[in-house]
């Protein structure tokens, strides 16, 4: 056909990191097109106004493991990336107690004590040993990992170079790096303190989004990833982006125009078109055709080998290796238009201790109670939720004076063992909703406008299959070396010219950007070679 | 004991971290909250209010008024018709600054100004100098001034009085809230937009509880001098005893610096129309001539990956978290010989919102180009470093909104 139909490069998929590949792309002179399935970009990372005036980060709610790289090579400022510092944390008891934490390290420390002064101690003690691994761990988020099946020189002098870095980690680092490969959250957190409160508020970081329980091993490995990020240059901390995560994947989108970019919306990819082993374009689900001798997948390792290819096409280990990557998303979300703020009983009018996330989980027999319902292929009866009220912190989220929450739900399970997600619809939302009452007494008077984000709802909205928040588990087999599976991670596959940049490869999900980025680094590297 | 200022009782309600330090004499909370980048962030996200009432104000009125200001202040105040405000400086007869401040004629020959030190002597001497009919009044203490700085400013001030919409940049209105009478002026140290607020005394207390009401659903934030202060240097707003100091009372001209060197020659681009004898004219003009200017006034803008390199090569984290300085960092030139010195810093900030860290520099005028590459020293664990930053032209943040005409169908 004409010209117009074909480009340098196509990146299927304007999730974030089609986003972030699609800008790196468009920036190095390739001319580049970015399809998008839906109405808008951002993939997961969206904002929408579902009720006039009230702004609903309809899926990921917060920003903090971004890598800094991406935001200076793509000049995100200058095109409005602002993020707004978490103030405190909030983790309220059913019993009264409560933990408020900020940002000043002696007054968190009185507030731990009031609990337990060994624990607020330890809570140093145990900050300080992350933030050192982070430190260490963080070069290896920041490169194309190396490929651990290749007998190329330059993947063996790689190889050898992770062995070496490992073991020259200063001792305690390696210790506490192998704790957490090994160690389940509840158990490396008996070791830290002996206060619930305190113990379940570090223990919920250990299941986001995951199909594991504080309990089990992987819990460990969940929650130090949720550690890897940073604000302002302080390790772990998070932020929320002006205008709720949408407002980033609409900075992404103007610097990629800026790049000379193009979007097409409302235009999902059928398959990609390969001949003799070679990408030369795609297929949109409306029949249209369109060339490129580079395709670029940001979707799931689900669908990037699975549908938009035929597996019979690829290595039967690869296709074995995806078609066992674990999905089974078990994280809903809950939205809520307010009228005002919640009330916490004895802070009556105290509007900064949702000035952060507010953390509904107040012991470890709490979250291991949800756990036990999701096991059972059940919604959790009294779920742990991860609530953020974006608009005290950017007024422009709500009209002035009211407010929209969200609710990040665990569990959730995507299997559900009776029903389906239709008929449970409104039984996630009433459960997410009588639980916040249960904290915040009077909270039901409040709610303006509900909106139930399923993981049947993640999947068919935005294509995340099984609804995993991030493209496959962070669990250690599907991490790093295995992401998306040993001798795939460098974001090629099979067919030349075709590559992959979504959360299903290494670093992985939580809005890093890392595939997106990497993986032009190693199209362009290739490209040039 | 300190002073304190008319909004004291608020202030002191507001200041949850109990830190307190001393402006001009008087009791200023340095910050409210424990998190200096949230109240950072309401500057630049949503709306803050800070007392700047520390200021010293003063009244000039009397039918020589404009006469004798085209004298002592170095800008032209025929630039400051009724109802408009101005960025001025004024100068010794050698042509070094002596101050600067905003004055505002907020009524046909009645001029108010601001200064961050004392200036009603030196104005009287000058003025009887000239034999001026002119008052001068000291008004500092009659006054409480609040500035109002965020995008959300405009959404604050419409609840509370029409007759600040519009008003444009640099633009004053004398106007009355909950029945106090209030000077309201588009002005600010932020950069952002943003309204300041001249309120009697004995009325502040009503004009701050009027504003805090109104601001409640925009997320207003009382926020104290520290955040200011890394909002202005990302707005390219000099600080006097910081970026410069009084002529008046230094000990040696390395200490003085003219309004070229500060980077102030835009307030004389229409020097060759005008006749004025301000004081310090001829020093001036003949520095703008003569190009003898010993150094100017920068932005640096620091190169992230290279502040990145020489904190991460010595095992820690670089400090990008609420850094603000006045102390001096040196600067030298980048080539073959080492610490070659060619001037300093003298602010520094790790801009939350841009990413990277900001100085304000002083530099001789071969490095002043924007674009050029100068050392920055740095201290990284006790020990001297040397990172890449390159001149950047200030403003280094400047949205649209600080000067956009807020029309009342304009944004929030």
């Amino acid at each position: 056909m004409s010209d117009a139909q074909r480009y340098d490069a196509i990146v299927i998929g304007a999730g974030h990191n089609g986003l972030v590949n699609a800008c790196y792309l468009a920036k190095a002179g390739l001319n580049t097109l970015l399809l998008e399935r839906r109405h808008l970009v951002g993939g997961a990372t969206i904002t929408e106004e579902v009720v006039p005036g009230f702004k609903f980060t309809t899926f990921s709610y917060a920003i903090s493991l971004l890598r800094p790289e991406i935001v200076h090579d793509l000049e995100l400022v200058r095109h409005g990336m602002m993020v707004l510092p978490l103030v405190n944390t909030f983790q309220p008891g059913l019993d009264g107690e409560y933990l408020l934490l900020g940002a000043d390290a002696d007054a968190n420390y009185h507030e731990i004590a009031r609990h337990s002064p060994a624990d607020a101690e330890a809570a140093r003690d145990l900050d300080h040993i992350i933030a050192r691994l982070v430190r260490a761990l963080k070069p290896w988020m920041d490169r194309i990992p190396p490929n651990s099946l290749s007998d190329d020189p330059a993947e063996i002098a790689a190889m050898a170079e992770l062995k070496g870095w490992f073991e020259e980690l200063e001792p305690e680092v390696r210790t506490m790096f192998e704790t957490f490969r090994t160690k389940s959250a509840a158990e490396i957190l008996d070791e830290y303190f002996e206060n619930d409160l305190v113990k379940s508020l570090y223990a919920s970081s250990g299941i986001i989004g995951s199909r594991c329980s504080v309990r089990d091993r992987e819990s460990g490995l969940v929650w130090l990833f949720h550690k890897l990020g940073e604000y302002d240059g302080e390790p772990g901390h998070w932020g929320f982006h002006k205008g709720g995560n949408g407002g980033f994947t609409q900075v992404l989108a103007r610097a990629y125009e800026s790049f000379g970019g193009t979007i097409r919306l409302n235009a999902g990819a059928a398959r990609v078109r390969y001949e003799g082993g070679r990408a030369t374009g795609v297929q949109l689900e409306d029949g249209t055709v369109l060339d490129s001798d580079l395709v670029v997948s940001a979707l799931d390792p689900r669908q990037t080998f699975l549908r938009l290819v035929d597996p019979d096409d690829l290595p039967s280990d690869l296709v074995g290796h995806i078609r066992d990557f674990k999905f089974q998303g078990t994280a809903a979300k809950v939205n809520f238009a307010l009228s005002d703020l919640p009330t916490f009983p004895g802070f009556e009018g105290r509007d900064d201790i949702f000035m952060g996330f507010t953390n509904l989980g107040p012991s470890i027999d709490y979250l291991m109670e949800a756990w036990a319902d999701c096991e059972a292929g059940r919604i959790s009866r009294r779920p742990f939720l991860d609530c953020s009220v974006q608009s005290t912190l950017d007024p422009d989220m709500a009209p002035p004076g009211k407010h929209v929450m969200s609710c990040f739900v665990m569990y959730a399970p995507y299997h559900l063992a009776e029903g389906d997600w239709e008929t449970e619809r409104d039984n996630l939302g009433n459960t997410v909703e009588q639980t916040i009452e249960e904290f915040f007494p009077g909270f039901s008077e409040l709610i303006l406008h509900r909106e139930v984000v399923t993981p049947l709802d993640i999947e068919r909205l935005i294509g995340l299959s099984e609804g995993n928040i991030f493209a496959g588990e962070l669990f250690e087999d599907q991490l790093f070396l295995n992401r998306p599976a040993p001798g795939w991670n460098q974001y090629r596959t099979p067919i030349s010219g075709y590559y992959q940049c979504g959360s299903g490869t290494h670093p992985g999900g939580c809005v890093t950007g890392g595939p997106g980025w990497l993986a032009a680094r190693q199209i362009l590297g290739d490209q040039a070679s | 004991m300190p002073l304190t200022t008319p909004f004291h009782p608020r202030v002191e309600a507001e200041n949850q971290a109990g830190l307190w330090k001393h402006w001009a004499g008087y009791l200023v909370p340095p910050q409210y909250q424990y998190s200096l980048t949230a109240e950072y962030y309401a500057i630049r996200n949503s709306v803050s209010l800070l007392d700047t009432t520390p200021l010293f104000k003063y009244k000039v009125t009397g039918s020589d008024a404009e006469r004798f200001l085209s004298r002592v202040l170095a800008r032209d105040i025929a630039g400051c018709p009724p109802g408009r405000a101005q960025y001025t400086c004024w100068c010794d007869e050698r042509g070094f600054v002596l101050q600067d401040g905003v004055i505002m004629q907020v009524a046909e020959g009645e001029y108010w100004l601001t200064a961050a030190e004392p200036t009603l002597r030196y104005f009287r001497v000058v003025a009887r100098d000239m034999s001026a009919d002119v008052e001068i009044e000291d008004v500092s203490r009659a006054f409480g001034i609040l500035a109002l700085q965020g995008p959300h400013a405009h959404g604050v001030i419409r609840q509370l009085t029409d007759d600040a919409t519009p008003l444009r940049y640099f633009s004053v209105v004398r106007t009355e809230i909950e029945g106090c009478p209030v000077v309201v002026s588009r002005t600010g140290y932020t950069g952002d937009l943003g309204y300041e607020l001249w309120i009697p005394a004995q009325d502040a207390c009503t004009v701050w509880d009027a504003v805090m009401d109104a601001g409640r659903g925009h997320n207003i934030t009382p926020i104290g001098t520290t955040a200011l202060k890394m909002a202005r240097i990302e707005a390219g707003l000099l600080l006097m005893g910081a970026d410069f100091h009084s002529s008046r009372f230094a000990w040696v001209d390395e200490q003085r610096e003219t309004p070229v060197e500060l980077g102030w020659s835009w307030m004389f681009r229409t020097l060759a129309d005008d006749d004025r004898d301000f004081v310090g004219r001829t020093a001036i003009e003949s520095e703008l001539q003569e190009r003898t200017s010993r150094w100017t006034t920068v932005g640096l803008a620091v190169d992230w990956h290279d502040y990145e390199r020489v904190y991460t090569d010595a095992g820690v984290v670089p400090p990008r978290h609420e850094v603000y300085s006045e102390s001096t960092m040196s600067i030298y030139r980048r080539g073959t010989t080492e610490w070659d010195y060619a001037g300093y810093a003298s602010s520094f900030t790790t801009s939350s919102l841009l990413r990277i860290p900001l100085a304000i520099a002083k530099l001789p005028l071969d490095l002043a180009e924007p674009g050029t590459e100068v050392d920055l020293e740095v201290t990284v664990i006790r020990r001297p470093q040397n990172v890449l930053a390159r001149v950047g032209r200030m403003p280094f943040f400047n949205p649209a909104l600080k000067t956009a005409p807020m029309a009342e169908e304009g944004r929030s």
